[in-house]
């Protein structure tokens, strides 16, 4: 499978509630909490695309969003 | 369909503590019906009453949010009126196996196809961190201060035993495994058992000294394991995770189909 690249991560604010479970456990450390307790994505370049903070976000509040064109390859194979 | 699209995001953020379990199940059950490629008009969603019966109202599907213990009794009316639809049960560990516990040995037995969820978070989160039957013995709880005495069920053996045609475990920390298992459990046609631990770190977590929702999460990866690996031939206090029964047996409706047809001789 080709690596996915990153967009970006789509972080809903308002749904956020820092639980940190996504920080916790991302193998990249590219996530931190802010000064108001909502997720940031610091380190976007560090990011391998695994998706485990989206699909582990007990809010719903964390999109990864990778490049289409990588994404159209992915299928293809 | 995104994700999104079946939920009712007019109810968001919602109810749920800041990293309870709650909504990683939602999160990974959205994902199944997503893969499935399922209809929000074919699926039902049933549940009682507790933080996780509060699922219901997120997500966009029929739902009926009804009495505490007695959802799949609510559900089995349901499944037998409309048996098309696919019926899909989540309950509180208090609410399937306390106060609803005949309801669920009951509708085991009966092999009733629908998919019956225990998320299982110990304790009862919502009426403030009262044990339950799954707290196990030692714990606390609001009203175990000095250690719960009461031993706990084995959600699994119990479903195995009471007849259910599909029964399997998984936990929060999983979510993709969660997301494997809901969608062979929501495909398979009998009644389906998926246990899944989950946290509550307002109470259980909170109470047992656990950490925050990640720790808890870590103590479902480190006591946790595949069924019948080696790390549970060297350790068995481990919990095994998968799917244990997966097997075809007769489905009420049909059976129910086949007593009208015996009964009006082939004339309905
Ligand atoms: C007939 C009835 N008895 C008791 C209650 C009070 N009650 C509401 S939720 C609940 C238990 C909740 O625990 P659980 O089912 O484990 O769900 P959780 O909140 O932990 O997700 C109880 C006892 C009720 N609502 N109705
Ligand atoms: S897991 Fe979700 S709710 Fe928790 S901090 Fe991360 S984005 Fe926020
Ligand atoms: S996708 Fe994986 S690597 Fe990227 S931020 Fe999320 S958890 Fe970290
Ligand atoms: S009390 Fe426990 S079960 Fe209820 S929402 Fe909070 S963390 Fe979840
Ligand atoms: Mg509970």
């Amino acid at each position: 499978m080709p690596k996915k690249k990153l967009k970006e991560h789509l972080i809903n604010r308002e749904w956020c509630k820092g639980c940190g479970i996504c920080v916790h456990f991302c193998p990249k450390d590219v996530l931190e909490l802010d000064e108001q307790d909502k997720v940031v994505a610091a380190r976007p370049q560090d990011c391998i695309c695994c998706m485990l903070c989206e699909l582990r976000c007990p809010d719903l509040a964390i999109e990864v969003r990778v490049e289409a064109e990588q994404e159209e390859a992915s299928e293809s194979r | 369909m995104a994700v999104k699209d079946y939920i009712r995001e007019r109810f968001f953020p919602h109810m749920w503590c800041p990293g309870c379990g709650h909504g990683i199940v939602l999160n990974s059950l959205l994902r199944g019906v997503e893969q499935l490629g399922m209809s929000k008009n074919e699926i039902v969603m049933v549940s009682g009453i507790g933080c996780s019966s509060r699922i219901s109202g997120y997500v966009d599907f029929h739902s009926l949010h009804t009495l505490h213990g007695r959802a799949l009794a609510f559900a089995t009316g349901v499944k037998m009126s409309k048996p098309e639809l696919n019926v899909i049960v989540p309950m509180g560990d208090g609410d399937a196996l306390a106060i609803g516990g005949n309801h669920f040995i009951h509708a085991a037995r009966r092999n009733i196809a629908m998919t019956a969820i225990v998320m299982n978070n110990r304790i009862y989160g919502m009426t403030g961190g009262q044990y339950s039957p799954l707290s196990g013995y030692g714990t606390a709880a609001t009203t175990a201060p000095y250690a719960n005495i009461d031993h706990d069920f084995d959600v699994v053996q119990l479903a195995k035993a009471a007849g259910a045609s599909f029964v399997a475990r998984t936990t929060t920390f999983h979510a993709r495994q969660m997301t494997d298992i809901l969608k062979s459990a929501i495909v398979h046609d009998g009644f389906s058992v998926v246990e899944i631990l989950t946290q509550c770190p307002t109470y259980f977590g909170r109470k047992n000294k656990m950490g925050g929702a990640a720790e808890m999460m870590e103590w479902f990866r480190d006591n946790t394991t595949p069924i019948g690996s080696k790390a549970k031939q060297e350790n068995p206090d481990l919990i095994e995770r998968g799917i244990f029964v997966q097997e075809e047996k007769q489905e009420y409706c049909a059976e129910y189909e086949n007593v009208i047809k015996r009964a009006t001789g082939g004339r309905s």
